[in-house]
């Protein structure tokens, strides 16, 4: 707590030890906020993608379908027998004949608005409402068979699980991608804290000589860095979230949805730059007291 | 009851490498006493120097300041003796971006205080080292003995018990040698513990004219007290 109280509050005294280095002060910054930019894009698209896909899951994990393949003498019959059965199963809701008018709707992309479905024997689908878990699909499917032969209850399980494969082979790219930004902006502020360490290494044996403490000298590069870090970060993460904000909408089509943040997800690009500074922080300490080592 | 040394080596023996600097050493600085520390260049005058405030540490024996073990202290407390003890760098040692009153200031600042925590009023100082028009200065543009007196005035700003000397002479000429000298022999007169490494003869006679000082001679590995030769 010390530490941090520290850090906010500045030492003016240790500070002005420390010459001013412009060139290593723009590059951790730039680099900072560069992370922040890339890591606002990975997070936008992993929540996206995160919530798209949990979207998907709950409306296929919410319904089921019946699809009946007969012939066209027995179809009306077995459509009948089957919406009967629906009706008296436990775990089956509201149940919905599906129009001709919603199957062309539904076989459009594949052939085209102006399907002649007269001239087609499409299978009569039944759209199933999931009360609870759901259904017992075994006992269901037995009594379809004994029933109406041509019926089938699909519960959706062959959509669902490459849908939750997807969404989390996305969690894991993101993780990774995140991690490797973390990575890359301590490696590189601690690359730049070492160097102006390196740079500095008679203002370092002159404290010592005075009588400074350690935490004195990595008090008086500690607090630049960080600063550089988490104004690169948050520089870096309002661009990224301008950047995010001007993706085309493309929730409309029936595969897209809007890139971004909503809801509660708002506070992970807050993270960003907090999560900037903090790994210029612990970077930066471990880069002096390294640094302090070879000091007597 | 003997009082204790502010400075006391044991023993004390300093290799690198193969090579052994001295060996054997034992030296007691009495509180308030005036050493010369001499030899020839290579001798180890600036190597005994940097053992007394914990900058090197002895390959055998003790190096004890104010009593206390230097081997046996956490850095934090070799911070706080150094505080103890004001050093006159051979080459000075300044941080280049600062001026001249803020390197002087420089142990006040490190150990936390203000300028109007300590004794020493920082004008006074400053005419007493003979650079108060100096003060916005930056140590490059300092002269060599401009530069040994502000380092001499930042060993004293803390008031320490002692200060340690390396060659302050070093790279200036005779006036201004009497001048460093002077200071040093004032400082002394203030009950500090002084230590100068110097390899100049004639500065010895001279401090030895006005004031009753100790000449330690590095030789061969070991140290030994000089005597009337001087």
């Amino acid at each position: 707590m010390k530490v941090f109280w520290d850090l906010v509050r500045g030492d003016i005294s240790a500070e002005k030890v420390v010459p001013p280095t412009g060139l290593t002060a723009f590059l951790t910054a730039a680099s900072a906020a560069a992370m922040a930019f890339l890591a606002i894009f990975v997070l936008a698209l992993a929540v996206t993608a995160a919530r798209q896909a949990a979207g998907w899951e709950d409306a296929l994990a919410d319904t089921a379908t019946v699809r009946i393949s007969a012939s066209v003498e027995t179809m009306e019959a077995q459509a009948d027998t089957v919406e009967e059965i629906l009706a008296q199963t436990p775990g089956v809701g509201a149940t919905r004949r599906l129009s001709a008018e919603e199957q062309v709707e539904i076989l459009a992309p594949w052939f085209g608005p102006d399907l002649p479905l007269e001239s087609l024997r499409l299978p009569v689908l039944i759209e199933v409402n999931i009360d609870g878990n759901g259904p017992d699909a075994v006992g269901l499917g037995l009594r379809f068979a004994a029933e109406a032969p041509g019926a089938v209850y699909d519960d959706h399980g062959r959509w669902r699980e490459p849908m939750v494969r997807a969404a989390q082979s996305l969690r894991r790219l993101a993780l990774t991608s995140l991690l490797l930004i973390a990575g890359v902006t301590a490696v590189t502020t601690a690359l730049a804290a070492s160097a102006s360490l390196a740079a500095n290494g008679q203002v370092i044996d002159v404290l010592r000589l005075v009588g400074a403490e350690d935490a004195y000298i990595t008090r008086a590069f500690v607090r630049r860095f960080t600063l550089r870090a988490l104004i690169g970060g948050a520089v870096g993460t309002f661009l990224g979230l301008v950047a995010v904000a001007l993706v085309p909408n493309v929730s409309t089509s029936s595969v897209g949805a809007d890139i971004g943040f909503d809801g509660f997800e708002w506070l992970w690009p807050f993270l960003v730059p907090i999560a900037a500074g903090s790994l210029a922080f612990t970077a930066t300490r471990l880069a002096a007291a390294r640094r302090l080592k070879a000091v007597s | 009851m003997t009082e204790r040394a502010a400075i006391e080596l044991t023993s004390v023996a300093m290799r690198y490498g193969d090579r052994t600097l001295f060996r054997d050493v034992s030296v007691s600085l009495a509180p308030g006493s005036f050493h010369f520390l001499t030899g020839p260049s290579g001798a180890g005058k600036t190597t005994l120097i940097k053992l007394c405030y914990s900058e090197l540490t002895p390959s055998e024996g003790n190096v004890a300041v104010f009593g206390d073990d230097t081997g046996k202290m956490r850095r934090n407390d070799v911070a706080k003796m150094r505080r103890r003890v004001g050093v006159v760098h051979q080459d000075c040692q300044f941080i280049d971006h600062l001026s001249v009153a803020d390197n002087v200031l420089l142990p006040v600042t490190v150990s936390g205080a203000s300028a109007a925590d300590i004794d020493a009023n920082m004008s006074e100082l400053l005419g007493w080292v003979g650079l108060t028009d100096f003060v916005d200065h930056t140590p490059p543009e300092l002269s060599g003995g401009e530069r040994q007196r502000a380092a001499l005035a930042r060993a004293v700003i803390l008031s320490p018990d002692v200060i340690l000397a390396d060659e302050p002479t070093g790279n200036v000429d005779w006036e201004m040698s009497l001048k460093i000298l002077n200071l040093l022999i004032e400082l002394n007169k203030l009950g500090k513990t002084v230590l100068c490494a110097t390899h100049d003869m004639s500065l010895i006679r001279q401090a030895k004219t006005r004031i009753s000082a100790r000449v330690l001679r590095l030789r061969g590995g070991s140290v030994e007290l000089a005597g009337a030769e001087l």
